[in-house]
């Protein structure tokens, strides 16, 4: 792996080295001292073009946690408000020698357009209505921690798919590592040929019970130009969640944020099926692990500083 | 042929202006002539003297005295130059992106005799001044002739109408918004029924605003795998059935641009069933590509309006042209800047160029293949100027000279040697096509000559 755009680049053998170093973090997690100097002296810019609050958290954080110098660049507040160009902010950026450029664009293809124009190593942490890698990367590890290989694990995507990109990067990932995918949700919020990324697409929670895993998606009101759905109160009636539609072994799990009320009740929010505090703290082990595969895998697998350069050493 | 009522005829002037050059003196000889149009298809020698085509004769039969040039064309092809209906030459406003000599030499290059520019300018050409000026401007930098439609509504803000009596006086060849719809029902119906009077048709780019939304490819399963919005190809159906009820219902002629879909060329084939004056466009990238191409999300090549739609669509063009459906090919050449495509897909400008490559790119997708004959290619490219009232060039003897003369064995890299057009955003950037247009005889004028053929003849 060079950069992490997609999941769609990724085989089996690349998702599971991130989750099996991500078990590695887990532990680093637990010390007192959190921290381990794998990227001690490289550089982490992270480039956010649309709000967020756990994605770009949890990046700055796990890049620290290695012991990377973080630049955090939003979109409110720079010079990105005066106009400027992706091509000229990238350009600008690179010129601090970043190991890493992690970009969240509204435009789908943002991350792919910088991995053509950067030495850097991209990671894709959202573009556009495209794909969310480490989300499900992520989900993934959560998964595995709780339930183990998902193989024939059959697990349910509900919501608004078509302006999802934690939809299409979970369809792939889930169904790469063996699980069996349903997208559920009006026929407004499903996109034509959704089929084609690995799934089956239904239009009620009949057969809700069939699922292992429950995967809600946040409605997402910013992204909906049109009347995608009559109300909200009829969705809820057609599609939230809640403790009556399941199952005493039924795990739900949410991207976040949560809409409670809508999407999901909140009292499954605070149940004990709920994984979504789990994916949060997922969320830093496993971008940790990315970071780690991407800019130090390849050279060495022990986690020891790297010796201090000797003073007046030229280099 | 005309399509309104003599007296009903302000009195035009010329419709395409050009600047002034010397008449060309030239021989070509040995040339494979062919104008489908007059079903002219042999060998000979032709000879242009004061612009006009003085002789066509048989191979070798026509001696070089008194002209000044004499092109060997053994193994080449010469055609009726292309006229094409529908390019942007992005004057006045955005010369950033193509002036009036930089877009007609594009022309000159693939090979046009006759281009007519789009009126979404900059600001648009909606009155008398904008227009007089344009074609003043026109008359010193314009290599091939240009004509000039003005917007149908004024600052093709899709309500009012343009002085289109006085517009058409003034030398409007017709009448667009190009680039939006005219969404009101009731604008291009009073638009049709005024027509009566003063003539100009009407080319209208069909696209019902409701369902194209805020898409920015086609609507299918690329654009789900993409996470793209899609633009469903009912947004150009429904339009085109609309206009064409409205058309039917008003007498007035219409030119449907840019087809992209299967369903619209369906619609254009009732239409023209049930007897309305319609004429259609579809462009050689709708029948080159498709939305996979839009898969690399290489904006500056693929991302255009209407968009790239699906193989059935692709194939549904070019069963249209086949049958004649379909009356022209135009190029919807649309320079951008770098700058403007150079950004995410979705927030790039609409448009691709085309006129440099319009030839060769349907000579080496279509006719190589054997999908579509020459003549077809030949007969399409070259009809464009019809629903406008302005005929096909012909290759015969008192004609003025309007042709090209293209090597159908060459093979080039589009854009390694840069391009005429000022803008680079080319559908086939880097893809190498077969069949190069050498040299380009527009309105009796030496308008092409490409450098090495240029230099291999001397």
């Amino acid at each position: 792996m060079r950069d992490l755009i997609s999941i769609a680049d990724l085989s089996r053998e690349d998702v599971e080295a991130v989750l099996d170093r991500a078990d590695s973090f887990a532990e680093v997690s637990q010390r007192e001292i959190k921290k381990v100097p794998a990227l001690r002296g490289k550089t982490v810019v992270t480039l956010f073009y649309e709000a967020s609050t756990r994605t770009s958290s949890s990046f700055e954080l796990a890049a620290k946690r290695l012991s990377a110098d973080v630049v955090s660049v939003k979109s409110g507040g720079s010079a990105i408000e005066k106009g400027e160009s992706l091509k000229d902010t990238v350009e600008t950026l690179s010129a601090y020698g970043p190991a890493a450029i992690v970009i969240r664009h509204p435009a789908a293809g943002a991350a792919r357009m910088l991995g053509n124009w950067v030495d850097a190593a991209v990671i894709n942490a959202g573009d556009g209505m495209s794909q969310h890698p480490s989300q499900a990367l992520l989900d993934l590890y959560t998964l595995r921690s709780r339930i183990g290989p998902l193989n024939g694990v059959k697990i349910w995507i509900v919501g608004d798919i078509l302006h999802s990109r934690v939809a299409r990067s979970n369809i792939q990932a889930f169904g790469l590592m063996g699980a069996e995918v349903t997208v559920a949700g009006p026929p407004t919020l499903i996109p034509p040929g959704i089929e084609e990324l690995g799934c089956r697409v239904v239009y009620s929670l009949d057969q809700l019970d069939e699922a292992d895993v429950v995967y809600l998606l946040r409605m997402q009101n910013e992204r909906m130009e049109g009347n995608f759905i009559p109300s909200t109160r009829e969705y809820a009636r057609l599609f939230q969640v809640g403790d009556q539609r399941l199952g005493p072994r039924q795990l739900v799990m949410h991207p976040g944020p949560v809409n409670r009320g809508v999407e999901i009740a909140s009292s499954v929010i605070d149940s004990d099926r709920s994984l979504i505090a789990e994916q949060v703290a997922a969320g830093l082990v496993v971008r940790m692990a990315i970071f780690y595969e991407l800019l130090a895998g390849g050279e060495s697998d022990r986690m020891a500083p790297e010796p201090l350069p000797t003073i007046g050493d030229p280099a | 042929m005309t399509a309104w009522p003599e007296e009903a005829r302000p009195s035009e002037p010329e419709p395409l202006v050009q600047r002034a050059g010397d008449a060309a003196d030239l021989l070509i000889q040995d040339a494979h002539l062919i104008d489908p149009g007059i079903g002219l298809d042999r060998r000979g020698d032709v000879i242009v003297r004061g612009g006009l085509i003085e002789e066509i004769a048989e191979p070798g039969s026509l001696e070089p005295e008194g002209v000044t040039e004499v092109i060997e064309a053994a193994g080449l092809h010469l055609f009726p130059a292309f006229f094409d209906p529908h390019v942007h030459l992005r004057t006045p406003g955005q010369e950033y992106k193509e002036d009036l000599e930089t877009g007609t030499r594009a022309a000159a290059a693939g090979g046009y005799g006759g281009v007519l520019a789009m009126a979404n300018t900059a600001p648009p050409v909606s009155d008398r001044g904008e227009l007089e000026a344009l074609r003043h401007r026109a008359g010193l930098d314009a290599v091939v002739p240009v004509g000039f439609l003005a917007t149908l509504t004024r600052g093709m803000e899709g309500r009012d109408l343009v002085d289109m009596s006085e517009l058409r006086e003034v030398g409007a060849v017709g009448f667009t918004d190009d680039g939006l719809p005219i969404a009101d029902a009731g604008v291009l119906a009073r638009a049709l029924q005024y027509q009566r009077m003063c003539g100009g048709t009407i080319a209208l780019h069909e696209e019902d605003p409701a369902l194209s939304g805020a898409g920015v490819m086609n609507e299918g399963t690329v654009s789900t795998r993409l996470g793209l919005r899609g633009i469903p190809s009912t947004s150009e159906t429904v339009m085109i059935m609309r206009d064409a009820a409205i058309a039917g219902y008003e007498g007035g002629r219409i030119q449907i641009q840019h087809l992209s879909a299967a369903g619209s060329v369906e619609a254009v084939r009732r239409a023209k069933a049930d007897g309305v004056d319609l004429h259609a466009e579809v462009t050689p990238h709708h029948l080159c590509l498709t939305d996979e191409a839009v898969i690399d999300l290489d904006a500056s090549r693929h991302k255009m309006n209407p968009p790239l739609r699906t193989e059935a669509d692709r194939l549904a063009l070019i069963g249209g042209l086949l049958d004649g459906t379909i009356d022209c090919i135009a190029t919807d050449h649309a320079p951008h800047a770098l700058h403007e495509k150079e950004v995410p897909f979705e927030q790039a400008a609409m448009g691709v160029t085309g006129l440099e490559t319009a030839f060769a790119s349907l000579f080496t997708h279509l006719v190589v293949p054997g999908t579509v004959p020459l003549e077809v290619v030949v007969e399409k490219l070259g009809s464009g100027g019809r629903a406008f009232g302005i005929e096909p060039f012909r290759l015969a003897i008192g004609e003025t000279a309007n042709f090209c003369l293209v090597d159908l064995e060459a093979s080039w890299v589009v854009g390694e040697d840069g391009f005429e057009s000022r803008s680079s955003n080319s559908w086939c950037s880097g893809d190498e096509l077969t069949g190069r247009v050498l040299t380009t005889v527009a309105n009796g004028q030496v308008a092409w000559r490409l450098r090495s053929f240029t230099l291999e003849v001397a």
